[in-house]
């Protein structure tokens, strides 16, 4: 079709055409690592837990005045929860997944390791911990009686037995067999694994390769800040939730009582940041696309504009309608493709540098490439306008004037 | 002339109005999202103490040796962020800065004569911490060295807490207990919170409170653990045996008044640690770091990456904008050519031309920067509002306050004029004869 005369218009029009071409490029730019930074963020907020999420609710309870009968009275506790209509069961750990209240230790395969072979989120479990969380084990058992142990605060002790998540199992055994291996969690001393759940995530939900290693301790600190866990039948968790908070105040009143909410709420607090941060980049990508097109738009009709006189030569040498609308849809064509080549390395190169620097995820080119040809079909329907106005310029404009 | 020019440039703005208000809205839109990204940048990276920042330092010591480093990064930048219990104590002995103190954050449950307990955040220090920070004191005055050598239990308190415990006023004098027993108050502070929280800003710089003060020995003597330990082996929950472990959790900050002294003291805290090797604590030749403020917030990494990352997203946001801005402007000084042609041919010269065109453009852009500044207090109301729950944003990281108001729009105008300047030139280039012929 009729891309030298285009091609040689707008040799004429370089700075018009490279300012279109500009734009398409920086937009896609723009908006393909905006993307991706979104689609990290969800990936994040929308990864299971690997808990019950739906029926589970936590407290955040401190003892006042440091008392020395911690062990007992979290035992109290625990089992006036436990007693409560309507509750599946109650755990009180250091941490819970998606808590926001991180522990993190080295795991290793060997003693005295070097370098640890992976980072992991540390959760302290009794034999209550598996059914107050609702895991879910993929092989293997949860902790007996017998093996789980006392930790004071600060206190470091081996403990015979750990479970891990499948993903953490998985990196530190690549054969698939973890089950009865030993790992060094805790200290120097060898842990056996004993179990394996199908999937428990990170205290803070992110940490990109560590967010799915989780190694569960058989041991009850004994601390006077605790979380309290508690997993209700189906339905009940409002009642409970009051029932509990009541219940806890009857057996003690000096205690404070933090943060009692449902899972849900710790899920949409711990990813608050994350959220608005979504929020904010959306708003700017659309209005970003809006702009561009708005500018194509401007930009065309000027052109239209001052080219009234040739347009209306080639209707009276013959040209029809959609001669004239298919020339400026080529014209636009040729320019944002230039741009689209652009954009997308420009994409590409900034998400390179934003990966080595700036602790971002790499892009899959598949995705810019989408863009580019997002960008391109509303670049092409922000000619439509100002082309179907060049379409209805009379042939006898050709006639005036000379 | 420049008040003619204004006058047109006000007349040709409404005759055009789709063209001028898209050229306003790229302009008020850009400027609207880059702003209110950076104000989060702007805040983050502020320096909180502007006056002292430069002569405020705090030394790291290599207590954990080559062993706890990893492999590919510089051994410099891995000492651990903090002293240990022993080393602290050592430099506070040595007293070899102007002003010194060792500090660490604690927690305590407040229990007021009525109504519920209350937990809150503190931090164990000296009494140099008040001079050499410039902490304003609204009554009182820190504790004396007296009370440091002697364990007393004396508290200085927060203008918050103060203002809760002893709503009557005065509060100097008055007792407050505390969990660890009942402490007496020499002093309340006018609202302090320098943000990011400098002196410790490990775990979370921004948006956290500390509302009272207590001498660091006494809070050493009730066992007040801090409120992070850092240790590369040989966790105990021991006390005594935390106090001689190589775990960190204690801040260390001097006050060193100019170059010499910063010198001097890094000569100092070698020969320290060379000593300690000699004396058989370290079997390495331990490295030390001592970094003023500023250095300081880079090493502790304050402002986050996904921060720097919108940042830079806004930015090429706001260049989009430009080159938006800068196309429509040639539109609509291409458009307006003929008038030009006739002004040319009554006598003005191409640089009258250029100037009424850079006039009109500072106008566009101080309507865009209004419509900017807009924007930006909506976009941060927004952010506040979905970021209810997280204390930092909901304090100075989304505060619009006037100096970012002014640059605001100093931006706006500025980027603006800059994007005229080539379509003003190209329209005051444009030929007289030709235009004219049209007409």
């Amino acid at each position: 079709m009729e891309v030298m005369p285009i091609l040689s218009t707008l040799r004429r029009n370089k700075v018009g055409a490279m300012l279109v071409a500009l734009q398409i490029a920086l937009t896609l730019a723009v908006v393909a690592n905006a993307l991706a930074v979104i689609q990290r963020h969800w990936t994040d907020m929308t990864r299971p837990s690997g808990l019950d999420e739906a029926n589970i609710f936590s407290m955040a309870n401190q003892w006042v005045g440091q008392p020395d009968d911690l062990a007992a009275r979290i035992e109290t506790d625990m089992a006036a929860l436990r007693a409560l209509p309507g509750v599946v069961d109650a755990e009180a750990t250091n941490s819970f997944p998606l808590s926001g209240r991180s522990w993190v230790w080295g795991a290793s395969v060997k003693s005295h390791q070097a370098t640890e072979s992976a980072q992991t989120s540390v959760y302290f479990d009794t034999v209550h911990g598996l059914a107050a969380q609702g895991l879910r084990l993929a092989v293997g058992r949860w902790f007996t009686p017998d093996e789980v142990i006392e930790f004071k605060t600060n206190e470091i002790k081996s403990t015979p037995s750990v479970v891990l998540s499948a993903a953490l199992a998985k990196r530190l055994f690549p054969d698939g067999q973890a089950l009865g291996r030993s790992v060094y969690v805790t200290g120097d001393e060898p842990e056996r694994v004993v179990g394996i759940v199908e999937r428990a995530t990170s205290a803070s939900g992110t940490g990109m390769e560590y967010v799915e290693f989780s190694t569960f301790v058989p041991g009850q600190l004994v601390n006077s800040q605790l979380l309290y866990l508690v997993r209700t039948k189906p339905g009940q968790q409002q009642a409970v939730m009051r029932g509990a908070k009541q219940r806890l105040l009857e057996i003690s009143r000096l205690r404070i009582l933090n943060a009692v909410e449902p899972f849900s709420d710790s899920r949409t607090n711990l990813f608050a940041v994350a959220a608005a941060t979504n929020w904010l980049l959306a708003t700017v990508c659309a209005l970003l696309l809006v702009i561009t097109a708005c500018g194509t738009v401007g930009l065309t009709m000027l052109w239209v504009a001052q080219r009234r006189r040739q347009i209306g030569m080639r209707r009276a040498l013959g040209a029809r309608r959609i001669d004239i609308l298919r020339y400026f849809h080529t014209e636009n064509l040729l320019i944002s493709a230039a741009g689209a080549l652009l954009g997308i390395a420009t994409g590409l190169g900034a998400n390179l540098w934003f990966a080595k620097h700036l602790a971002m995820t790499r892009m899959s080119p598949v995705y810019i490439v989408a863009g580019a040809l997002v960008v391109l079909l509303l670049s092409q329907l922000a000619v439509l306008w100002p082309a179907l106005r060049a379409a209805t310029v009379p042939p006898s404009l050709a006639a005036r004037g000379l | 002339m420049s008040g003619y020019y204004l006058n047109l440039a006000i007349r040709c703005l409404r005759r055009n109005v789709a063209l001028t208000a898209l050229i306003i809205a790229a302009v008020g839109v850009g400027i609207g999202a880059t702003m209110t990204v950076f104000t989060v940048l702007l805040a983050m990276s502020g320096d909180p103490i502007p006056a002292k920042s430069s002569q405020l330092f705090t030394p790291q010591i290599d207590v954990w040796g080559p062993s706890a480093r990893r492999t590919g990064a510089s051994a410099d930048s891995q000492l651990p962020a903090g002293l240990a219990y022993h080393d602290a104590v050592a430099l506070m002995q040595a007293h070899a800065a102007v002003r010194q103190a060792a500090m660490y954050g604690i927690s305590q449950v407040i229990l007021p004569p009525s109504g519920e307990p209350m937990p809150r955040g503190g931090r164990a220090t000296y009494r140099d911490f008040f001079a050499m920070f410039q902490v304003p004191f609204h009554s009182g005055a820190p504790w004396s060295v007296q009370d440091e050598v002697a364990h007393r239990n004396v508290v200085v308190l927060g203008a918050k807490l103060a203002a809760q415990l002893f709503p009557s006023g005065n509060a100097v004098g008055q007792e407050v207990t505390m969990e660890t027993g009942a402490f007496r108050v020499v002093g309340v502070l006018e609202p302090w919170n320098p943000q990011p929280l400098f002196y410790d800003p490990s775990g979370n710089a921004f948006g956290r409170d500390e509302e009272f003060f207590m001498p660091f020995t006494v809070a050493i003597e009730h066992q007040l653990g801090g409120n992070s330990l850092l240790c590369h082996s040989g966790l105990s929950s021991e006390w005594t045996a935390r106090l001689e472990s190589s775990c960190v959790w204690i801040q260390f900050w001097a006050e060193l008044p100019n170059a010499a002294a910063a010198r001097a003291y890094r000569s100092f805290l070698r020969n320290y640690v060379a000593d300690q090797q000699k004396s058989g604590r370290f079997g390495w030749p331990p490295l030390v770091k001592l970094s003023n403020v500023r250095q300081w917030l880079q090493i502790e990494h304050i402002v986050p990456d996904e921060v720097r990352l919108n940042a830079l997203l806004a930015l090429g946001f706001l260049l989009v904008c430009l080159v938006n801005a800068i196309g429509l402007m040639l539109a609509r000084f291409a458009g307006r050519s003929a008038t030009y042609a006739v002004r040319r041919a009554l006598g003005a010269s191409r640089f009258d031309i250029f100037l009424q065109c850079m006039v009109e453009t500072a106008v566009v852009g101080a309507l865009g920067g209004a419509l900017g500044l807009t924007l930006t207090a909506l976009g941060l109301a927004g952010q506040r509002a979905t970021l209810k729950s997280v204390s930092a944003y909901t304090g100075q990281l989304t505060h619009l306050d006037p100096s970012l108001m002014a640059l605001t729009v100093t931006v706006a105008i500025g980027a603006t004029v800059l994007s005229g300047l080539y379509p003003a030139w190209r329209a005051a280039r444009s030929p007289i004869g030709w235009q004219l012929k049209e007409q």
